[in-house]
């Protein structure tokens, strides 16, 4: 069954296309993955599905139902959340109180909001560090913290913008090992801009690869990274060096 | 409720809160006159404080003209008292609900808009200013010469006018201050008040999560701007006058932010210190420079002025987060 779709979408910036005529299909319980080199317009993508700005043409619906003109909040109520590429964790509140304020949207009162978001940290593995501000946590606990938010808003999809970026060969690892829990126990599809292959090859089901915001490539991870144009444009020196 | 507000609050902090209660009930008894007009002042402080302090300490929003509030109120309920006869206890609801529809005018611009930050700060001077001048030219309420609440003797006691004595104002005033810092108690804990602190500090991260920046904004904004009226209703029964000049101004409004700055933005009990700190020490400055023959015009302002930049510079982020810790009062959690 197909959760979100993203149809023939198109969005410019003054001259400069950002996302040209992008067309993807997640599947309810699926690991896609979008990758390409910086500049390939995968935060632009990730912005018109979370509605930051609406496309130019094209539409995105998720679960059936038009979302191509509808308000952050209202993309977040129904059941997207999103973590940001450069984090924005409330600086000068604890990050229980980040993750209260993700889990009041569905919660029946801040008690329980309190009580799920205790649960959602110590998945994260931050239940040491909830008392904190979350202005001295360092990057990849911040990192945590954005993927434990979202989290907290008991999304139906979760797009995960770069959350390995930062991240420590061990803690790339356990950020994997938390996401496919998540994914497989909870049932959440995730949709992740990536750019650390480690994690791409070891979660994605599907991975779309964008580059100057077009689609170049989709297919299995394994189909992907022997893709000629995927190799030229994007994983050459990686893959090989 | 009240119960619960206190569920992660220090033994310590319980029983200082206690004795102060205790110690505010019983001043009258022990004070005089005078001491009591300083409490009022206080007391009326330390509410105000709490009702701006929603606005900028919980959602971020900075008005420097928050006057406007206090002048509307003041002037719709002596107008209804003097002209039509209708008491301050039922004028009450039209100054505030004026107030409310101002501070909603005020808040649709800015949002629509996207006036943000000192720009919106901006904005409130300009609403303050226009109240202020169109004040001086509204012969209903004496214009500029001033409007005057009759003060006869025959009147006194008689509560239900607010025309009785400062031990009377004094408790209503202490009810003000007691009631605000409960509301707010329980607001920081609330739904709201979250979308409040997430709003403030990250509009778009709050959005994000599901949460509806306007709303959230215009929400703090009313409610801080309903409760700014009360006390401008307080002011015009307590005072008997009131000038545009005076109440509209902008001194006015930066008056009314000084408690919960010196005490501390977003917090609790910020606005109480920040008011128990500056109405006597305006007090005790006055006494000072008469006494040692410093009658110089704006000597008082000048050495006010001094203190408030040294506590500035010494704790900037307010006393009260200092003072907190030094007690010892800080629990963990929320």
């Amino acid at each position: 069954m197909t959760l979100l779709a993203v149809n023939r979408v198109t969005k410019r910036f003054r001259g400069l296309v950002a996302v040209d005529n992008v067309s993807l299909q997640v599947d309810a319980g699926a690991m896609f993955a979008v990758i390409g080199p910086n500049g390939a317009g995968k935060t632009t993508l990730f912005n018109l599905i979370a509605g930051v700005f609406p496309p130019d043409t094209g539409t995105i619906s998720f679960e059936g139902e038009r979302i191509d003109r509808a308000a952050p909040e209202h993309i977040c109520q129904l059941g997207i959340a999103r973590t940001f590429q450069i984090v924005r964790p409330f600086a000068e509140l604890t990050v229980m109180e980040n993750a209260a304020i993700g889990a009041m949207l569905r919660a029946p009162d801040m008690d329980s909001s309190y009580a799920q978001a205790g649960e959602i940290l110590r998945r994260l593995d931050l239940w040491d560090k909830r008392d904190r501000k979350a202005h001295g946590l360092t990057l990849p606990d911040r990192k945590r913290l954005e993927v434990a938010r979202a989290l907290a808003t008991r999304p139906k999809l979760l797009l995960l913008d770069e959350v390995m970026a930062g991240l420590r060969p061990t803690e790339t690892d356990r950020m994997v090992e938390i996401l496919r829990g998540i994914n497989r126990e909870e049932s959440i599809t995730i949709l992740m801009i990536e750019h650390v292959m480690r994690a791409v090859m070891a979660l994605a089901t599907r991975v779309h690869v964008l580059h100057h915001g077009a689609t170049i490539a989709e297919g299995t991870p394994t189909e992907v990274t022997r893709d000629a144009r995927v190799i030229e444009s994007y994983l050459g020196a990686e893959a090989f060096a | 409720m009240i119960a619960e507000l206190f569920a992660g609050v220090s033994t310590r902090a319980r029983v200082l809160l206690v004795l102060l209660a205790v110690v505010m009930l019983a001043a009258p008894l022990v004070l005089d006159r005078y001491l009591v007009s300083v409490l009022i002042l206080v007391c009326l402080a330390a509410y105000t404080g709490q009702a701006w302090n929603i606005l900028l300490g919980f959602a971020g929003l900075l008005s420097l003209g928050h006057a406007l509030y206090l002048g509307l109120a003041a002037y719709i309920s002596a107008g209804l008292y003097v002209h039509f006869g209708i008491g301050p206890w039922l004028g009450v609801f039209p100054a505030v609900a004026v107030c409310v529809a101002v501070a909603a005018l005020l808040g649709w611009l800015a949002f629509r808009f996207r006036i943000e930050g000192v720009y919106f700060a901006l904005l409130t001077i300009a609403f303050a200013e226009v109240a202020r001048i169109g004040f001086d030219h509204i012969g209903f309420t004496g214009g500029a010469g001033g409007f005057f609440l009759p003060v006869r003797s025959e009147d006194q006691g008689q509560w239900w006018n607010l025309r009785s004595g400062p031990t009377f104002f004094y408790y209503l005033a202490l009810l003000l201050a007691a009631g605000a810092f409960l509301l707010c108690a329980v607001l920081r804990r609330s739904r709201l008040g979250h979308r409040w602190l997430a709003v403030r500090e990250d509009p778009e991260a709050a959005q994000a999560l599901g949460i509806h920046i306007n709303r959230a904004r215009m929400s703090a904004l009313l409610l801080s701007a309903g409760m700014t009226g009360i006390a401008g209703v307080f002011q015009a029964f307590y005072a008997n006058n009131l000038f545009p000049s005076q109440i509209f101004d902008i001194s006015r409004s930066i008056d009314l932010i000084l408690a919960p700055i010196i005490g501390g933005v977003g917090t609790l009990f910020g606005p109480i210190l920040g008011a128990f700190v500056l109405a006597p020490l305006g007090e005790v400055l006055i006494s000072i420079t008469g006494a040692i023959g410093l009658n110089a015009p704006g000597t008082k302002a000048l050495v006010f002025g001094l203190f408030l930049m040294a506590i500035i510079a010494g704790v900037p982020t307010g006393l009260w987060p200092r003072l907190a810790s030094l007690l010892r009062l800080r629990s963990v959690g929320r």
